[in-house]
């Protein structure tokens, strides 16, 4: 398994290195699935995708996967009373948010881990703190199980509870870049500037390439 | 006569220069230190030039706060914070979480660093100050 992503990895720089135009690879898992076109059988790969979901959003708003049909956007975990590693996410995240809070294309998507203090007035309160404003910015409550398993499953991101201290929870600083079409086209560590940096000019590389179809 | 009052003024300044210098060295002790500390344990709120994040976490640049306060921020670190704050004319109202294990030493680091960082330049502040301080904290 390691290996097969370590040739993923070369595969993709391999092809990008000779396409002219730079593209993000797609990760997570992928399929192959025979189709019948024109009579002949081929082999197409399915990728994995986020499935539908539905949360409640800093306004008391229901949000979906529809809500981010045809977007571009960054999901993260995190919970507003972390006082560990959240800050310097958020710090960080703040400036894709400026960068990019006037583009209808990009959206942002902050998944509380703690479901029970985190109410939608919380997560007002945090945004407002923050200074963000509008919905460009999702701040998501929802059902523990809901939350955990998109965590794992889906973004590819580990969140527990932690069992020594029951205040407090270990999780995973990554932002991950979701594609117009549900793909994942990357992971970054959202507590190191120099990667959200390139995480905000992956976005426009990721921008460009839909624009170009 | 003359000859030995000069002597001596000229021991003396070199004993007082060569003090001061001692100091000097000792209080860039606290600051190098300090800034180390300040990284683990301050950073991730109060951010690495001190500009604080939106109106979660004050910046430590209100460099009239931190004069005002400065006999304060022993016990701000030492207990933690869970008052409403002015800085920079805007309100702040988040708990910030006592750090108890720190040292009186560590703690007067820390303060060296912060109150001579970010455009504050409040001067000298050792383990003894750390002291006094922390035994005047509500
Ligand atoms: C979890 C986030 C967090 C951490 C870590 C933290 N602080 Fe704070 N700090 C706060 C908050 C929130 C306040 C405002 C508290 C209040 O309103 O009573 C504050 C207030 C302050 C103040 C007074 C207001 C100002 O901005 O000047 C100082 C000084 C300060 N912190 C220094 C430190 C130092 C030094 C450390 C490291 C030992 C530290 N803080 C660690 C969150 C934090």
């Amino acid at each position: 398994m390691k290996y097969f992503g370590a040739l993923i990895i070369s595969l993709t720089a391999f092809i990008s290195c000779t396409q002219p135009e730079k593209k993000l690879p797609i990760l997570g898992n992928r399929e192959p699935v025979e189709k019948t076109v024109d009579g002949k059988v081929v082999v197409d790969t399915v990728y994995q995708t986020i499935p539908s979901f539905n949360f409640i959003n800093q306004d008391s708003v229901q949000v979906s996967d529809k809500n981010f049909a045809g977007k571009v956007y960054v999901a993260d975990f995190f919970f507003t009373s972390c006082t560990s590693i959240c800050p310097i996410m958020h710090r960080n995240m703040l400036k894709v948010y400026n960068q990019y809070k006037s583009n209808p294309e990009v959206k942002l998507l902050s998944h509380s881990i703690d479901s029970k203090y985190d109410t939608p007035s919380q997560l007002k309160k945090y945004a407002d703190k923050l200074g963000v404003k509008g919905d460009m910015w999702e701040f998501v409550n929802g059902p523990h199980d809901a939350i955990y398993g998109i965590a794992e499953k889906s973004y590819l991101v580990s969140v527990a509870a932690d069992s020594k201290d029951p205040a407090n929870f270990i999780h995973q600083g990554w932002f991950v870049l979701v594609d117009k079409d549900k793909r994942l086209r990357g992971a970054y560590d959202g507590t190191d500037p120099k990667q959200v940096d390139q995480l905000t000019s992956d976005i426009q590389t990721l921008l460009d390439e839909y624009h170009t179809r | 006569m003359k000859k030995i009052v000069s002597a001596s003024v000229f021991l003396l300044l070199i004993f007082l220069y060569a003090c001061q210098s001692d100091k000097e060295i000792e209080q860039q002790r606290y600051f190098v230190n300090g800034k180390s500390i300040f990284e683990q344990h301050c950073q991730n709120c109060h951010g690495a030039n001190g500009e604080g994040l939106g109106e979660l976490y004050p910046p430590l640049t209100d460099t009239v706060f931190m004069r005002s306060n400065k006999s304060k921020i022993a016990c701000i670190i030492k207990n933690g914070s869970n008052t409403a704050l002015m800085v920079h004319n805007k309100k702040y109202e988040g708990k910030m979480p006592a750090e108890s294990d720190l040292s009186d030493i560590e703690i007067a680091e820390i303060v060296n660093y912060i109150t001579n960082s970010f455009g504050n330049k409040l001067g000298d502040y050792d383990v003894n100050n750390a002291a006094a301080d922390l035994k005047n904290c509500q």
